[in-house]
């Protein structure tokens, strides 16, 4: 799913010219086309058309989205289903929905703003409504309508190798950073596996450090509630500081891969799922990818982020959500697929690895062993009304970078001692950086 | 029809029909997209949203105002430097080879075979080997140099060193084969006059052939200069910029990507071409002068 990242990255260079070019009719028909069209529905009521549904799934396509149409086909015989699968979704589809022809059902690019969503997508309905049948829906909700359903729900934490950290001694899941770093010591001495893996040259997997910020904080409120409203975002004893600081510590001390710079992600689930590593900072999408590898399926466990906040909330959060292009001429079709997809196909559990977002579905396996100990599940709260999309605008004015890798390797690189700066200079750097974009984006 | 009208109007259309399509296309795709650069430049569109506002010079006064955007010119310097020995090495093969020597074809082939390599590939091809225990350590260890092996991507004197190399390598064949080519345009009948002087291979190279491909020469050193300050395709696939090998236009693809500037980084890629445009001149200019 978030794999190979990196390369991806390259193809949007490829893309800079065809998107300059590509952009230059803006505002053709946007707007006359808002909401009313239903070409696709016949008088009777049964729905039926041709859509096409774009994934960034180029892995199952042919395989697993075909039975899933074929599925679908029994409820919906009229309808037909086509699919195309973008490798670099995010790139590739930013520079489609320059034009009105980006599929019919779609993943909701991160990288649009939450505020532009409703210039590409059609409203779903209002979040009141919504939020009677699904959870997560916040992600994508402008002005009380949702824009998207999630296609899962996953959750954020370490991934670790049970058998590796019992080999070492260590028979309880670590708490608090404290325990974290002696355990990964431990099993440095021990000395037969890459305590704490940190994938550095994919860089990518860096950005899931960010997700865990909710368990350090130990609070519900602090990403999107508290973070935008403070000047104090990577201060000593704050969420960010202490997070980032575990990181620093574990490459200071010598218990991550003798050269991240030369990582390989494919490579670390299997070295993990043989015991060669410790433990891995990812969500809990890649639990699945990893245990198909492991020779003992069981010795792959995962953990909440240590923290030192008296609550382990260990945070859930939306997946890509899926919605309709606001120029589909099927859009009646497109959401009987939506609806069809996330209730019924099983794709959220099954191939996600993560929660299903509809209300009141059942845990997966992987966090039934959590129920009845003191680790909550809980999403983030919502940024409050007005503030929506503001942590996003500073981060992005600043260049901080909160989901790239920038910042978390150059703490690597200065912890390694490859650079003259410290911990404190780096987070210092920052926080300046954050206080200055907050006051611009804040007095708008 | 057509033959009723005079040779000279024929003439025209047929030379406007011909050229229509490639005008056509290098207009669509090189300078329609370099206006619209220029035109994104003064504005802080985000790259998708269907407004933008004018800024003025605002993303101009950003570049130039604060140090960040500019200090990765430095990492350019390593480059800079590796063209030398691209050229020298690229000069040295094409000149050896344009004797008679055996496995002649073969060894132009092993060459520039890596020009023809993907950039992506060639990016994983040296991931292996600068890795620890990789490659070159390996190779080292066999020469019982050993001792020398160290992070080559980890240590950050030498990470810029190492991508300069691989780029070396990669760009080495491009230069080869047209300095052959252009050696191979001189007549075997100075090389034969030369012998009958006396003359040895070393001072036919230097009266002979470097006189003869001086234009070449400058051309590629053109080519290799504007290469080296636009550097990007190796360290980004090989580093993403990380550990100190930031270059310039990995830089604007983080602004317009990462962080949604493509008005800024419209702006960056305007200076970059500006910059690339007065170093060329700035060559021919000196050149001229030399003549």
């Amino acid at each position: 799913m978030k794999k190979g990242k990196a390369i991806m990255g390259l193809l949007a260079l490829t893309l800079v010219l065809g998107m300059l070019a590509g952009c230059g009719s803006k505002g053709n028909n946007s707007a006359a086309n808002g909401g009313t069209s239903s070409a696709g529905s016949s008088d009777d009521g049964g729905i039926k058309g041709e859509i096409t549904v774009i994934t960034q799934r180029t892995d199952i396509v042919d395989t697993v989205f075909k039975e899933y149409a074929a599925e679908f086909n029994k409820e919906y015989p009229d309808v037909k289903v086509k699919f195309q699968a973008l490798s670099d979704y995010e790139g590739q589809i930013t520079v489609r929905m320059s034009s009105d022809d980006y599929g019919d059902a779609l993943l909701l690019p991160t990288s649009i703003p939450l505020e532009d969503t409703p210039q590409f997508f059609e409203p779903l309905g209002s979040l009141e409504e919504m939020s009677k049948e699904y959870i997560g829906l916040e992600e994508r909700t402008v002005d009380g309508n949702a824009y998207g359903i999630p296609t899962a729900i996953n959750f954020s934490g370490v991934l670790y190798n049970k058998k590796v950290f019992e080999d070492a001694g260590i028979m309880t899941a670590p708490r608090t950073p404290e325990e974290f770093l002696a355990a990964l010591k431990a099993i440095k001495e021990k000395g037969d596996a890459i305590p704490l893996y940190t994938n550095y040259a994919d860089g990518w997997p860096l950005t899931q450090w960010e997700s865990v910020l909710t368990t350090v904080a130990g609070d519900v409120d602090y990403v999107n509630v508290t973070q935008p409203n403070t000047d104090d975002n990577f201060t000593p004893g704050q969420p960010h500081y202490e997070l980032y600081k575990v990181m620093y510590d574990a490459v200071e001390q010598g218990l991550i891969e003798k050269d991240p710079t030369t990582t390989n992600w494919e490579g670390s689930k299997s070295d993990l799922a043989n015991g060669k590593i410790g433990a891995m900072v990812v969500g809990s999408w890649a639990i699945e990818q990893v245990q198909e590898q492991a020779p003992n399926p069981g010795d792959i466990a995962y953990m909440p982020f240590p923290t030192n906040a008296k609550e382990i909330i260990m945070p859930l959060a939306a997946d890509y959500t899926l919605g309709i292009n606001k120029h589909s001429k099927n859009k009646e079709a497109a959401r009987a697929w939506i609806d069809w997809f996330i209730k019924k196909s099983g794709y959220p559990t099954e191939i996600a690895g993560g929660m299903s977002p509809v209300v009141g579905a059942a845990l997966p396996d992987t966090l039934k062993q959590f129920e009845g100990t003191d680790v909550k599940f809980e999403l983030q709260t919502p940024a409050q009304p007005g503030q929506e999309g503001w942590v996003d605008k500073i981060d992005k004015d600043a260049e901080i970078g909160l989901w790239q890798p920038d910042f978390k390797k150059r703490i690597i690189e200065a912890a390694v001692g490859n650079r003259k700066e410290s911990f404190d200079d780096i987070m210092k750097e920052l926080n300046d950086a954050w206080v200055k974009s907050r006051a611009k984006v804040t007095q708008q | 029809m057509f033959a009723n009208l005079s040779y000279k109007t024929q003439r025209r259309i047929i030379i406007i029909a011909f050229s229509l399509i490639p005008v056509v296309l290098l207009f669509t795709f090189a300078y329609l997209p370099v206006f619209n650069m220029f035109k994104y430049s003064f504005t802080n569109w985000n790259g998708y949203s269907k407004t933008f506002d004018y800024v003025g010079f605002e993303n101009y006064k950003t570049i130039f105002t604060n140090p960040k955007y500019f200090s990765v010119f430095k990492v350019s310097l390593y480059y800079f430097g590796a063209t030398f020995v691209q050229m020298g090495l690229a000069l040295y093969f094409a000149t050896i080879l344009s004797f008679n020597v055996r496995f002649k074809n073969f060894f132009k082939g092993v060459l520039f075979f890596p020009y023809l390599l993907n950039g992506v590939a060639i990016g994983f091809i040296f991931l292996v080997f600068f890795r620890p225990d990789g490659t070159l350590d390996t190779l080292l260890q066999v020469l019982g140099l050993g001792h020398l092996s160290q992070g080559w991507l980890l240590n950050p004197n030498i990470i810029n060193i190492s991508l300069a190399g691989a780029s070396l390598w990669r760009y080495m064949g491009f230069n080869f084969i047209i300095f052959l080519g252009a050696i191979s345009s001189i007549g075997k009948d100075i090389y034969e006059a030369a012998d009958i002087d006396g003359a040895n291979r070393w001072h036919q190279f230097k009266h002979i052939i470097l006189p003869s491909i001086k234009r070449i020469l400058q051309l590629n050193l053109i080519l290799a200069i504007s290469g080296a300050i636009s550097a990007f395709d190796i360290p980004y696939i090989m580093t993403g910029g990380s550990n100190g090998s930031n270059t310039f236009v990995i830089q604007t693809v983080d602004v317009a990507f990462k962080y949604s500037k493509l008005g800024l980084a419209s702006a960056m890629a305007v200076v970059l071409l500006i910059i690339v445009i007065l170093v060329t001149l700035l060559q021919r200019f000196l050149i001229k002068g030399d003549d």
